[in-house]
C-alpha cells in the first residue's frame, strides 16, 4: 500500500496530463473524421471511434499495469524484450499479412497488430541497457559498432517489411549517442549528409562534387590553420563524394517507385497531383482552410467528405488543422514541445545511466515521429506513413507509445529508490 | 576512469525540439493564416464530387462482330440535406412515382446520409430524361448522373455472356474498388473477366453555390481523376454460328458445343431453350430474373456445361482407343454378336458377324465393346483386373473426362468417371470387368457434360491432344497472353496412328451404305462423326452426336445433346451437320432441312408431357 501511494505521489503529472490531453484530442479529431450525420453510440466498434475508444482503455490498463510493475523489471530484462521483439519481427516476414503494400501486420481474429511499433520501445531499452553497463567507453571502436548494431538490427527487418518510415524511426537515436558522448560531428555529419542527399538529387553528382572540390580549396586557401591539417580535410572530401555518388545508386537502385516519387515530389522535382503529391496537396488545403480559428468541432466539411485520404491515421493532423484551425495546431504543437523538454529534464534528473539513456530514447522517437509527421502533412517532409504519437487512430501505435512512456515515468517515479 | 560529462548537449538537444517546433508554427501561419490559396471558404464554395463511370469494355466475336455494347441510361440522384422548400408533386409528375415511394425513398437517402448523394431513381432511359432534365433547376438536391446499361444487338449467348449488376455487400467487402450502386460482372465472361471489363472509376470535384447551380471544376480539375475505360475482349464464339445453333435448337432440350480443334476456341455454346440476354437488363432484370427462374424448362441452366448424361455409344470410341494403346485389341480383332441373345450385354443391332473394330464402331455393336473392355481389364499385362482397371481409368481422364476444364466457361461441372476406389466400397472389394460391365458402352455410372464431348470430338480430329475449350481469343491492351494455360496442349494417352481406325469409322458414319447419319452427307466437306442414343428411364431417349469436319483438317468438332428424341440419327445428326455446313460454307444449302430442324418441336408436342 504504502509503495502504490509513492507511486502516484512521484509520478509526473505534466507528463500525464500531456498524455491524457494528446489522447483526448487524438480521439475527438477521430471522431469528426469517422462519425457519420447521427450518432448513436460512442461505443459502436463497428466504427472507428469506437474501436479507438476500446483501445484507448486498453492503453490505461497498461499503463497502469507499468505503475504497478517493479522498476527493475524492464533493466533486468530489457535484452529479453529486445531480442523476443526482434525474432517476432523475423516471424512477420514470413507469417505476417500485408496492409497497404506493407508486410508487417500479424492478423488475430479481426485485429491486427504491427509489431514494428512496439520494436520501438524494445531497443530503447536494449539502448539504454548496453550503454549503462559498468565498463562501457564510449570512446572505443567496439562500444560504437554496438550500439549501432543494436538500432540497424531492428531498422533492417522493418525495412524488409516494406514500411520504410517505422525502419527511419531508429535514425532518431543519433540524439541519444550524441547525449552520451558520442562525437558531436555525429550530428554535424548527420546533417551534412541529409543536405548532401537532398543537393544530390537536385542536381547532377558530378556538379556536386565539382563544388564540394572547389569549397575543399576556398577553404584552405582562406582559412590558414587548416593548411597545416589538409589530411583529414582530403579524408572527408573522399567521403561526401563516396557518399554522393551511393545516394545516387541507391536512389536509383533501393528505393521503390513510390517512394522515389514521393521524394522527387517533395523536392519539387516532379509535380504530381493526381499521385503522391495528392495527398500532401489535399492535406495543406485542409489545413489553410482553417484559418486562425478554424471551422470548430464537426465542422470541417473537407474533413466530413473524406477531402484527405487517411485523415485518421497518418494525416490526423490535418483534421486538427482545419477544425481548431493555426490556434489549435500551435497548442498542439506546443503541447509536444513541453513534453519533449519535459522528457530531457526528467531524463537528466535520473540517478541511474540506465534510466537516463531510455528517457531520451523516449524523447528522441516521440520527436521523431512528431517531426515527419506534422511536416509531411505540411508538405516539409517526405509521406513516408507514421503516426502522431497518442493522436493517431490505431491500437498498436497508441499502446506501444503508451508503453514506451510509461516505462520511463515508473523509472523516474522510481528513482530516489535507486543507489 | 576518465569520465566526461556531456549534461550541458541537452540544451542543444532542447534547442532542435525547439527549432522545429518553431519552424512548425511558421510555417502554419503562412499556410493559414498569409497564402489565402489555400484556403477554401466553406461558406459560399460548396465541393461536389461526381464519380465519372468508366464504360465497360466491349465483348465482340471472333470476327469482331460485337456481342455486347453499352447505352446510356441516367440515375437520379438525391442529397437529403439540400433538398428545401421542394414541389413535391412535380417530382413525382416527372418521375412517375407516387407520393408514398416519394416518401419511402427520401426516407431510405436519409438512412444513408444527409449529405452525401444516393441513387433516388435507377436507370432511366434517354428518352424519360429529358423532360427531367428541363424542370430540374427547380428542385434543389437532385442531380443526375449518367450511367451504361449492357446491351445486345444479337440476342443470343445469354449463358456465356453472363450478366451484370449492381454490387452486394460482399462484393463491397471482398474489394474495395467497388462503391455502393457501381455494377459488377455477375456471371458468365463478365464476371470471368471483370478485372478487366470494369476499367477504372473517375471523380471529378465542382465547385456548386449556394442555389445548387454548378460553377465549375475545382481548382481547374487538378484534382480530378479521369475514368479510364475497360478493356474489349475478343472471343472465339462465332456469332453467326451462335444465332444459327440456337435457332436450330429452338423448342427443343439440349446443346450444342463446336470447338475449334486447332485452338479450343469455343465457335458455339449453345443450350436450349435459353433467353435473349436482353431481358436481363436496367431496371427490368429483376422481374425478368424472376420469371426465368420459375420457369419449369430451366432455361438458366446451361446445359452445355452443367448437363451431365451418360455418353452411351460416342463412349465406345473412347473403349476402342484405350483398347487399341494398351493392345487389348488389334484392329483386324473380330468378336462374335448374337444380337439380342449376346451375353452378358445384349446386341440392338441386326448385322453380319464376326466384325472386325471398324464395322462394329459404325453398327454400334454392343457385344464387340463388352469384349473389348474385358480384354482391357484382364490384360496379362496386369496382374488382375483392378490394375487393369485403374490402367483404363488413367486412359479415360487423359480425355479430360471427370474433371473440370477449369477455364472462362462458366458454370462447368466435372461430370464423373467412377475409380476403383468408388468400386471397392460399392463391392466391398469384390468386383471385376462383368461388375462393371456397363462403362463398356458408356452406361452405368459415367457422367460427361456435352463440352467435354465436344473435346472427345477434338482430341479424335487431333489425333490424340487438345487445348482446354474456353472462350477468350484476346484482351485489348494486353500485350501477353493473359491466359497462357489456354495455349497449353494436353496430350492424352493414345498414340496418333491408333486414331485412323477410329477416324475412318467415323467417316463411314457418313459416307458407308450403312452409316447412320449417311442422309446428311455433303458433297463438298468430308463430315466425321458418331450417333449415340442414351437411354432415359424418364421418357423417350436422348439423341446424342458428335461429329468433326473437315476429315483432313478439321475446323471444327461438336457434340449436339437433344433431350427426349429418340435415335442420334432423328435429330442430333442433322443438327451437327447443318452447324458444320454452316461454319466451313457460311450457308446452308439443305433449306428443307433446315426448316424441318428449326420448326420441330419436341417441347410442346412431347408424349412424355
Ligand atoms: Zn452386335
Amino acid at each position: 500500500m504504502r509503495n502504490r501511494e509513492k507511486i502516484s505521489g512521484n509520478i509526473d503529472w505534466v507528463s500525464v496530463t500531456i498524455y491524457i490531453s494528446l489522447i483526448v484530442i487524438g480521439w475527438l479529431s477521430i471522431f469528426t473524421a469517422s462519425a457519420g450525420e447521427d450518432v448513436t453510440n460512442l461505443f459502436d466498434i463497428s466504427t472507428r471511434y469506437g474501436k479507438q475508444l476500446m483501445w484507448i482503455g486498453l492503453a490505461t490498463v497498461l499503463a497502469i499495469v507499468i505503475m504497478i510493475i517493479d522498476a527493475k523489471f524492464f533493466s533486468t530484462f530489457s535484452y529479453v524484450f529486445y531480442i523476443g521483439l526482434m525474432l517476432i519481427l523475423i516471424g512477420v516476414l514470413f507469417f505476417g499479412s500485408t496492409v497497404a503494400g506493407s508486410k508487417s501486420w500479424f492478423k488475430i481474429g479481426g485485429f491486427a497488430i504491427q509489431p514494428a511499433e512496439f520494436a520501438k520501445f524494445a531497443t530503447a531499452l536494449a539502448m539504454a541497457k548496453y550503454l549503462s553497463t559498468l565498463n562501457v567507453d564510449m570512446r572505443k571502436l567496439k562500444t560504437k559498432v554496438i550500439s549501432i548494431g543494436i538500432l540497424v538490427a531492428p531498422a533492417l527487418l522493418i525495412l524488409l517489411q516494406n514500411d520504410t518510415g517505422s525502419a527511419l524511426v531508429y535514425f532518431s537515436f543519433i540524439l541519444v549517442l550524441f547525449r552520451e558522448g558520442f562525437s558531436g560531428l555525429i550530428l554535424i555529419a548527420g546533417i551534412i549528409m541529409a543536405i548532401l542527399f537532398i543537393v544530390t538529387l537536385l542536381f547532377s553528382e558530378l556538379y556536386v562534387i565539382a563544388a564540394l572540390v572547389l569549397i575543399t580549396f576556398i577553404l584552405i586557401f582562406i582559412v590558414k590553420s587548416l593548411r597545416r591539417n589538409w589530411k583529414p580535410i582530403f579524408g572527408i572530401l573522399v567521403l561526401s563524394s563516396a557518399f554522393v555518388f551511393s545516394v545516387n545508386y541507391a536512389f536509383e537502385n533501393v528505393l521503390e517507385p513510390h517512394q522515389k516519387k514521393r521524394i522527387n515530389v517533395l523536392l519539387g522535382i516532379e509535380q504530381d497531383l493526381r499521385g503522391a503529391g495528392y495527398n500532401v496537396n489535399q492535406s495543406k488545403i485542409a489545413i489553410g482552410s482553417g484559418g486562425l480559428t478554424g471551422k470548430g468541432f464537426r465542422k470541417g466539411v473537407l474533413t466530413r467528405y473524406n477531402f484527405v485520404p487517411e485523415q485518421s491515421t497518418d494525416f490526423i493532423f490535418c483534421t486538427i488543422g482545419e477544425e481548431w484551425g493555426f490556434i489549435g495546431v500551435t497548442v498542439l504543437i506546443i503541447l509536444y514541445l513541453i513534453l519533449l523538454i519535459r522528457l530531457v529534464i526528467l531524463a537528466e534528473r535520473q540517478r541511474s545511466k540506465f534510466s537516463r539513456i531510455y528517457g531520451y530514447g523516449v524523447a528522441s522517437i516521440l520527436f521523431f515521429h512528431f517531426t515527419i509527421n506534422i511536416g509531411m502533412t505540411i508538405g516539409l517532409a517526405p509521406v513516408v506513413g507514421i503516426p502522431l504519437p497518442f493522436l493517431s487512430y490505431g491500437g498498436s501505435s497508441l499502446w506501444a507509445f503508451t508503453v514506451l512512456l510509461f516505462i520511463f515515468l515508473k523509472q523516474d517515479a522510481n528513482r530516489l529508490n535507486v543507489l | 576512469m576518465y569520465s566526461k560529462d556531456y549534461s550541458s548537449r541537452k540544451n542543444i538537444i532542447i534547442g532542435v525540439f525547439i527549432l522545429i517546433a518553431l519552424t512548425f508554427i511558421i510555417r502554419l501561419f503562412y499556410l493559414q493564416i498569409i497564402d489565402s490559396s489555400y484556403k477554401l471558404s466553406a461558406d459560399n464554395i460548396v465541393l461536389r464530387k461526381v464519380r465519372e463511370y468508366p464504360p465497360r469494355g466491349l465483348i465482340y466475336d471472333r470476327n469482331g462482330k460485337l456481342l455486347v455494347f453499352n447505352e446510356a441510361a441516367y440515375d437520379l440522384l438525391v442529397i437529403p440535406r439540400q433538398m428545401k422548400n421542394i414541389d413535391t408533386s412535380l417530382i413525382c409528375e416527372l418521375t412517375g412515382i407516387d407520393k408514398p415511394t416519394f416518401i419511402k425513398k427520401i426516407k431510405k437517402a436519409k438512412r444513408y446520409s444527409y449529405y452525401k448523394p444516393s441513387t433516388f431513381i435507377k436507370q432511366i432511359s434517354k428518352k424519360d430524361i429529358g423532360s427531367i432534365q428541363e424542370k430540374l433547376y427547380q428542385i434543389k438536391g437532385l442531380y443526375i448522373q449518367t450511367r451504361t446499361l449492357r446491351q445486345y444487338p444479337l440476342p443470343i449467348a445469354g449463358h456465356l455472356l453472363g450478366s451484370i449488376g449492381e454490387v452486394n455487400n460482399r462484393d463491397l467487402e471482398k474489394d474495395n474498388f467497388y462503391k455502393s450502386g457501381d455494377y459488377i460482372g455477375k456471371s458468365g465472361i463478365e464476371n470471368y473477366y471483370e478485372k478487366y471489363l470494369r476499367g477504372k472509376s473517375g471523380m471529378s470535384i465542382v465547385e456548386v453555390d449556394v442555389h445548387n447551380r454548378v460553377k465549375g471544376s475545382y481548382s481547374n480539375g487538378s484534382f480530378d481523376t479521369i475514368a479510364i475505360a475497360g478493356q474489349d475482349i475478343y472471343l472465339g464464339i462465332d456469332a453467326q454460328l451462335q444465332l444459327y445453333g440456337e435457332q436450330l435448337m429452338q423448342n427443343k432440350k439440349g446443346s450444342i458445343v463446336a470447338i475449334d480443334p486447332q485452338s479450343g476456341e469455343i465457335l458455339a455454346l449453345v443450350s436450349s431453350p435459353g433467353y435473349n440476354p436482353n431481358l436481363l437488363v436496367g431496371r427490368e432484370r429483376s422481374p425478368n430474373y424472376s420469371k426465368l427462374l420459375n420457369d419449369t424448362l430451366v432455361p438458366l441452366m446451361n446445359r452445355a456445361t452443367m448437363g451431365t448424361y451418360p455418353p452411351g455409344s460416342t463412349f465406345k470410341m473412347v473403349n476402342a482407343l484405350v483398347g487399341l494403346q494398351e493392345k487389348a485389341i488389334g484392329k483386324n480383332s473380330e468378336f462374335s454378336c448374337k444380337g439380342q441373345l449376346s451375353k452378358p450385354i445384349k446386341c440392338t443391332h441386326d448385322h453380319e458377324t464376326p466384325l472386325a473394330l471398324s464395322g462394329a464402331i459404325e453398327q454400334s455393336c454392343n457385344p464387340y465393346f463388352w469384349n473389348t473392355f474385358k480384354n482391357i481389364l484382364e490384360n496379362p499385362k496386369y496382374d488382375n483386373s483392378h490394375t487393369g482397371y485403374s490402367n483404363w481409368y488413367k486412359n479415360v481422364v487423359s480425355f479430360g473426362f471427370g474433371k473440370k476444364f477449369k477455364t472462362d466457361i462458366p458454370f462447368e461441372v466435372s461430370g464423373n468417371i467412377p475409380n476403383n476406389d468408388y468400386f471397392d466400397k460399392v463391392y466391398r472389394g469384390h468386383w471385376n470387368a462383368l461388375t462393371v460391365r456397363s462403362l463398356s458402352i458408356g452406361q452405368g455410372e459415367i457422367l460427361v457434360t456435352p463440352i467435354q464431348l465436344a473435346n472427345l470430338s477434338v482430341i479424335i480430329a487431333n489425333k490424340g491432344y487438345y487445348y482446354s475449350p474456353h472462350l477468350l481469343v484476346q484482351m485489348e491492351g494486353e500485350k501477353e497472353d493473359i491466359m497462357p494455360e489456354f495455349k497449353e496442349k494436353h496430350i492424352t494417352t493414345i498414340e496418333p496412328d491408333n486414331f485412323d481406325i477410329v477416324r475412318d469409322a467415323m467417316l463411314d458414319v457418313f459416307e458407308a451404305d450403312h452409316g447412320t447419319a449417311r442422309w446428311f452427307v455433303l458433297d463438298s466437306i468430308k463430315q466425321c462423326g458418331k450417333t449415340g442414343t442414351v437411354q432415359n428411364p424418364h421418357g423417350e431417349d436422348h439423341s446424342i452426336f458428335i461429329a468433326f469436319a473437315p476429315m483432313d483438317n478439321p475446323k471444327i468438332a461438336l457434340s449436339v445433346i437433344v433431350e427426349n428424341s429418340g435415335f442420334g440419327s432423328t435429330w442430333a445428326a442433322p443438327i451437327a451437320s447443318l452447324m458444320i455446313e454452316k461454319y466451313i460454307s457460311g450457308k446452308s444449302q439443305r433449306t428443307a432441312l433446315e426448316k424441318r430442324i428449326m420448326e420441330g418441336d419436341l417441347i410442346h408436342n412431347s408424349k412424355n408431357e
